[in-house]
């Protein structure tokens, strides 16, 4: 109950600060006031057309990264699991270094990454199914293969393009929310809602995938089904985070593990606290990125100071004597 | 017959481990399977269980086929104790308990209902571990934990329970109390229990008929005192036993492996 209203209170903070710090500082009565469609215009724009779209972008992003990772290390019981792992992050990669390379319109970059991370997750789950089984290894194991060989013909794709397209790639590649705005929130916004609603039904299955394979057979839970579905729900939550921001890593390996600190291991706890942690995560990611005199790129901030948290976390477990 | 296999065969990928068994479980009846290693016993045990498909032949649940039913509408009839557990961090064992109750809850059903926690209390009461509920489950002992994790298939509210050699990683202390707790649950409450046993005076002792199977083959089946004789071990585990009676009934006593045709080591003679 407490980590409940700790986080919320967090979260309200850092939209709060997100909203009014910037290269425009606005005070509480100009947000206020320009909130409520009053005041100066300039104002007015500033709050409704870049920094509300801008943290709505960052919050979706954060919550379907934080629920997707939570439900990945769930379903595979592997604490190293990421969102990444059935290969969303090498096919979206991939797809969107191939369009910038042919110099394709900036639009369909988005819809490029989004195609990408879910045919590859296909590919892996494919690989994977033997029968009518689908066993944890397999499915890391494929993860790993395929992250790998789409990863290497991504680097031949960079190595060999231009000056321009290299940056803007790179840029994509490390994710960053600059100049997201209501295009990105109103396309994706939904689908990741929905996505998380569902997501959050699934915790009972994940409570029980934990138990083992045998156990979970016995209790009624269908390995393959509840796989399938937990990882469909994974992939498309963490194919819309990509094709708003890109690959912004970190997130969804970490948050799962903070939480569980916070909240103990019943899943039904865990992913609704990683969703609003994974949307608190990136949020003040973005409020870190943004506040220096040049914008750096929110995915930089997160793998900056994710790794240096995640050895913390680490420590600390240790000093409580878990594993 | 709540639980009946007919002509069952079953393996790994092509491997056919166990073929065409026939066995049937009466109401409230313990049956043990024995055998030595690789006789198929726990191979038969996750065929019956839908861990493995059959290649061969039905397992029929109240005369249904389990394979055709929904994974749910089986595990409300029948549950398993597996061999080994994999240890959830972090749970108590009330949480764990609980987990029982997933094939009676509906998808959207978040907490217990009111019956789910009468029957959890239940299963707790039954194994003794309602002063463990609050402890979490990689803390207990391992006697406690197999309790801990009986509790969890008991809270199912199955007719039939399947375990897979529950006794193997017990002291003998924890061996018997296990399996009086079972003794106790099967007479009582009418359970139909399934046991896969490596001990054979265990399984004479406990079960109303032991099963006896032999390269992949049931080779007999009657109660442990048509069982157990000495052709019969002989013929099933290689060893060449004493018949005690005593006050558990009959025990054997292994006094020799028996004599291998062809001879690993030669004897030096």
């Amino acid at each position: 109950m407490l980590a409940a209203l700790l986080l919320s209170l967090g979260l309200l903070g850092v939209v709060f600060l997100s909203l009014t710090n910037g290269s425009v500082e606005l005070s509480w009565s100009e947000l206020l006031a320009a909130a409520l469609r009053q005041g100066s215009d300039i104002h007015q724009t500033i709050f409704w057309d870049l920094r509300l779209p801008r943290v709505l972008a960052a919050l979706i992003v954060g919550a379907a990264l934080g629920l997707s990772g939570a439900l990945m290390q769930g379903m595979l019981r592997n604490g190293l699991a990421s969102p990444f792992l059935l290969g969303v992050s090498a096919g979206a990669g991939l797809m969107v270094v191939l369009l910038i390379g042919l110099n394709l319109l900036r639009i369909w970059v988005p819809l490029g990454a989004w195609l990408g991370a879910v045919v590859t997750a296909l590919l892996v789950y494919s690989l994977a199914r033997t029968g009518t089984t689908l066993s944890v290894e397999r499915l890391i194991l494929a993860g790993v293969a395929f992250n790998a060989f789409f990863g290497s013909v991504q680097s031949l794709f960079l190595l060999n393009s231009q000056d321009g397209q290299f940056q803007a790639a790179l840029n994509w590649l490390i994710g960053s929310l600059n100049g997201r705005g209501w295009t990105e929130v109103t396309i994706v916004g939904p689908g990741v809602a929905v996505a998380v609603l569902v997501g959050c039904l699934l915790a009972r299955q994940v409570n029980i995938l934990c138990l083992g394979d045998d156990l979970a057979t016995g209790l009624g839970i269908s390995l393959l089904r509840s796989r399938c579905l937990i990882g469909a729900v994974a992939t498309l939550l963490a194919a819309g985070a990509v094709s708003i921001a890109g690959l912004v890593g970190f997130v969804g390996l970490i948050v799962p593990h903070g939480v569980r600190l916070l909240v103990g291991t019943d899943y039904r706890l865990v992913l609704p606290f990683s969703t609003l942690g994974g949307a608190f995560v990136l949020a003040g990611a973005d409020l870190l990125a943004r506040i220096g005199p040049v914008e750096l790129p929110v995915g930089g901030v997160t793998a900056l100071l994710g790794a240096p948290v995640f050895i913390w976390l680490l420590y600390r477990r240790r000093a409580i004597g878990g594993r | 017959m709540p639980l009946e296999v007919r002509n069952l065969g079953g393996g790994y990928g092509d491997r056919l481990i166990v073929e065409a068994v026939n066995l049937a479980l009466a109401q409230g009846e313990w049956l043990s399977l024995l055998g030595a290693n690789g006789s198929g016993k726990s191979t038969l045990l996750r065929v019956m269980s839908r861990i493995l498909k059959p290649q061969a032949g039905v397992v029929l649940l109240d005369g249904r086929d389990i394979h055709q039913l929904s994974p749910a509408a089986a595990a409300r009839k029948l549950a398993l104790l597996p061999q080994q557990q994999t240890l959830p961090e972090g749970l108590t064992v009330y949480q764990l308990v609980s987990l029982g109750r997933s094939p009676h809850q509906p998808w959207w059903q978040w907490e217990l209902d009111a019956a789910g926690r009468k029957q959890v209390e239940k299963a707790l009461q039954w194994t003794e571990i309602e002063h463990y509920r609050d402890r979490p489950v990689t803390e207990l002992s391992g006697g406690e934990r197999q309790r801990a994790f009986l509790a969890l298939a008991l809270a199912q509210d199955p007719k039939v329970l399947l375990l897979d050699e529950p006794t193997t990683f017990l002291d003998l202390h924890y061996q018997l109390q296990l399996l009086e707790l079972l003794k106790r649950l099967n007479e009582q409450q009418g359970l139909s229990i399934i046991t896969v046993l490596h001990d054979i005076n265990l399984a004479a002792r406990y079960s109303n008929r032991l099963a006896l199977l032999r390269q992949g083959h049931l080779w007999s089946v009657g109660s442990p005192t048509e069982m157990l004789t000495p052709e019969n071990l002989r013929e099933v585990f290689d060893i060449e036993v004493a018949l005690i009676h005593t006050a558990v009934g009959l025990q054997i006593c292994p006094l020799a492996a028996a004599t291998n045709p062809v001879p690993l080591i030669p004897t030096p003679t």
